[in-house]
């Protein structure tokens, strides 16, 4: 067609002006089947360019192969929600000499808007775009649903590169990604592993301790006060907060209470219980499954929300001002209710931010479930490894040992206390956890800052240091 | 009573969690021959170390006549586990064997009396001698039946419906009751069908069983439901028990609730009632007087 | 896993997947129990994946009963 964007990735490389030391961002909507983001860094580097910045909403294990990109030079500074793998693994033990810089999703989605985090060239993978770039997260060849991460480098960067392995007649409607802000279109083989872009939804765990807390989680939902008609609702999905979902339904059924709208990583549970007539909006920034990308595509109830619309703390309209309740898991809790997600205990990152920071703060009840143990693992420690999201955004945590209240949250442990849970002091929880494993002994950390953990408001909140 | 393998170390720390009443550590048929000796030495670490709250501790052994019962009973008193249980078991000989093994380990660490036994009938002999199994040693709490070798022993398969099973569990219960201890009905190894699961718990419940054995915590919900009373049967034992009081109060013999003349039977199922609702948390201590 | 061969004083290798916060510790408890059943002189391989001190004390005392034959039970 006329005015076609549809170049090789190599020429809309050179079209986008990209040079040695500029900035170039991608989206994780592709999750661990994603191919997008090595094979342009491979292009790059092929390409002969040096010192560039990688800005990703996220990385995970699929992306070891810029160890050895980073190791060349191609890439020399990070920013991401998170990082795993051999990746994690390598920047933990000093790869790196600029330090990642680690947002939250509404964080990252802040700093593109307001300028702090500068993009020259956004890579945006998609399973389907026309000719003049109008891309969607629908394809023939793989689903993914919204593009909420993808959107703000769309409206932000200097230059956008769609990449998709299904291109289609123009209008590509309803887009996700403009037309208008798009500068070229690059046909490829394939975006993702579609398998694992979008599996089938994640069947309820049997594992009596998920069982145990996902109870107990509910049971603290539900005395909670916030419990009424019209209340909002955000989880995560690890086994006990989907399982936790399973729970307040029963509970949302025999009351006839209806919930205004899930927000955030939607998936399959939360699709179901919307179609049920219980849940009445879903406000979608990843769709976590082939059911969750699916329900998009054809009810209007359920739609894409941006990075920024869903959870910038610089935005007062965003959604999570608007939550009530969130159920989110951690790798450590601390005796001031401070949370880590990020990193192991044994020091090395293996985590993300995701959106932790955003909902713990601006929902009205944030409630943490964790295992006291995991295997050898204390959850529940007198301090975190490292920082993500401070005490005072936390109200409840609840562990298969117990319940426990931020003491800056009195109404709440009044109304558990009266509804007959069991609550304790978080203290008493790290001591009993330490009385079954023992005390750990310091990590090894070096003198060299690996990793840089950003406020929402664009402060650093704490530094993670190289592990020997 | 939940049943943990004793070769599962990451199960025997973590099943207190679920709150089962008590804690059955198996050194017998859940462990191979192989790893008999591994599997009580985590045993006897397990219940030296590990804090299992109120949880009553009981460790199934392996029988006498065994190359490995000595030594599990010598390992599970030192650790100072409350109730030894005993498989297979057919004659009240075997019980004061057991019992004379008890007291030795004992008697060398100073603790005298301190361990109990229960006994498992899993063969026609053991159903035939209950009440000489369940009254054979002062250290009895309870017996209880093992309906798979049980069934096999009488040639039969297990059924849902367990009328294979019929004699068998009246007489645990009807032997139980005779010489005063707790009687524990068997495994129900389906984990998918919670439906059938709770008719066969309340089934027992109605024979007069104590109690139920269970293999994971995901049916510790169903068997408190069963055995806890409802509000309604909690209102009406109270009220029969006021009633008592005041007409003891009064020193009148006769008692009326709502009319109704309510006699011995009747009293003590109320107390009973009233125990059970107790002990399930549904109501505490002070306002049970 | 707990593998007890000959050697030379007290020799401990240890893989443990929480190495960095208590392989101290489980070399301590693993010592402690040797030398409680008055084993020397041992060649010690342990793999561990966060077992708790109960475990290892129970797994190295297994070990070490097979290796010398002698049981810590009477018969």
């Amino acid at each position: 067609m006329r005015n076609s964007k549809v170049v090789s990735l190599e020429e809309a490389i050179k079209r986008s002006g990209l040079q040695d030391g500029m900035t170039i961002s991608f989206h994780h909507h592709f999750r661990g089947g994603d191919k997008v983001v090595n094979m342009v860094v491979d292009k790059l580097a092929q390409m002969g360019f040096k010192d560039l910045k990688l800005a990703a909403s996220s990385l995970s294990d699929v992306h070891a192969p810029l160890v050895e990109h980073i190791k060349n030079g191609v890439i020399t500074g990070i920013s991401t929600s998170g990082l795993r793998g051999a990746l994690a693994d390598a920047i933990s033990h000093g790869l790196m000499k600029e330090p990642v810089v680690f947002r939250s999703h509404g964080g990252r989605g802040s700093a593109i808007a307001n300028g702090e985090l500068k993009i020259d060239v956004a890579f945006l993978g998609a399973c389907s775009a026309d000719e003049l770039g109008n891309a969607t997260g629908y394809g023939s060849k793989s689903i993914c649903g919204s593009l909420g991460y993808a959107l703000p480098d769309a409206r932000y960067a200097k230059h956008v590169v769609v990449l998709t392995d299904d291109l289609v007649a123009y209008p590509n409607m309803p887009q996700s990604i403009s037309a208008a802000d798009v500068e070229s279109v690059v046909v490829v083989e394939s975006v993702g592993d579609s398998s694992k872009i979008a599996a089938g939804a994640i069947r309820d765990s049997k594992n009596p301790r998920d069982i145990l807390l996902a109870k107990q989680a509910a049971k603290v939902i539900i005395n909670s006060g916030y419990f009424q008609d019209g209340f909002s609702i955000q989880t995560g999905t690890g086994g006990a907060s989907l399982a936790a979902v399973k729970y307040i339904r029963e509970e949302m059924i025999n009351r006839g209470i209806k919930a205004s709208f899930a927000l955030g990583g939607i998936t399959a549970h939360m699709v179901k219980l919307h179609e049920e007539g219980l849940i009445g909006k879903l406000i979608d920034v990843q769709s976590f499954d082939k059911v969750a990308a699916e329900s998009i595509s054809h009810d209007p109830a359920h739609r894409e929300v941006s990075a920024v619309e869903y959870a910038s703390g610089q935005h007062l309209g965003s959604a999570t001002h608007a939550l009530d309740i969130v159920i989110l898991s951690a790798l450590e809790v601390d005796t001031q209710f401070n949370v880590n997600v990020l990193v192991g205990s044994d020091g090395i990152i293996r985590g993300a931010i995701g959106g932790h920071q955003d909902t713990a703060a601006d929902s009205a009840l944030s409630i943490i479930v964790c295992p006291l143990l995991r295997g050898r693992i204390p959850c529940v420690v007198p301090k975190v490894t490292t920082l993500i999201t401070p005490g005072k955004s936390v109200d409840v945590v609840v562990t298969e040992y117990g319940i426990a209240v931020n003491p800056g949250r009195p109404e709440i442990a009044e109304k558990l206390k009266a509804a007959g849970l069991k609550i304790v002091d978080i203290r008493d929880l790290a001591a009993k956890a330490s009385s079954i494993i023992g005390t750990p002994d310091p990590l090894p950390f070096g003198d060299q800052v690996v990793g840089v953990v950003m406020n929402r408001d664009g402060s650093v909140l704490d530094k993670i240091y190289n592990i020997q | 009573m939940m049943f943990v393998p004793g070769n599962n170390p990451g199960m025997m720390a973590d099943a207190h969690i679920y709150g089962p009443d008590s804690i059955m550590l198996d050194l017998e048929d859940s462990v191979t021959m192989a790893e008999k000796d591994a599997a009580r030495l985590l045993v006897h670490n397990a219940l030296k170390s590990i804090d299992f709250g109120n949880t009553e501790m009981v460790v199934r052994i392996n029988p006498l006549n065994t190359p490995y019962g000595k030594k599990d009973v010598e390992a599970v008193v030192k650790a100072g586990v409350q109730v030894i249980r005993m498989p297979k078991t057919e004659t009240a000989e075997e019980v004061r064997e057991l019992e004379a093994e008890i007291l030795k380990v004992e008697e060398e660490i100073g603790v005298v009396g301190r361990t109990r036994i229960m006994a498992a009938i899993e063969s026609a002999l053991g159903i035939v001698n209950a009440y000489a199994i369940a009254t054979a040693s002062p250290r009895m709490m309870g017996i209880a039946l093992g309906a798979e070798d049980y069934s096999a022993n009488l040639k039969t398969n297990r059924t849902p419906g367990g009328a294979e099973l019929l004699l068998a569990r009246e007489q645990i219960v009807v032997a139980a009751r005779a010489a005063g201890i707790c009687c524990f009905d068997t495994v129900y190894s389906n984990l998918d069908d919670m439906e059938t699961f709770r008719k066969e718990v309340e089934l027992i419940k109605t024979l007069g069983f104590d109690g139920k054995s269970i293999i994971n915590p995901r049916q510790i919900e169903v068997v408190n439901s069963v055995f806890t009373p409802t509000e309604k049967e909690i209102t009406k034992a109270r009220a029969v028990v006021a009633a008592i009081k005041e007409a003891q109060a009064k020193g009148s013999g006769v008692i009326a609730v709502n009319g109704k003349m309510v006699d011995r039977p009747v009293v003590l199922r109320a107390e009973r009632t009233i125990a059970l609702a107790v002990a399930a948390g549904v109501i505490s201590e002070e306002e049970a007087l | 896993m707990v593998t007890i061969g000959p050697g030379e004083g007290l020799q401990i290798e240890l893989q443990s997947s929480v190495a960095a916060q208590f392989g101290r510790q489980i070399k301590a408890v693993i010592t402690e129990t040797l030398e409680g059943l008055g084993v020397k002189d041992a060649h010690v391989e342990a793999i561990d994946k966060g077992a708790l001190d109960c475990t290892i004390r129970a797994r190295v005392t297994a070990a070490a009963v097979r290796a010398t034959g002698k049981d810590v039970w009477k018969d």
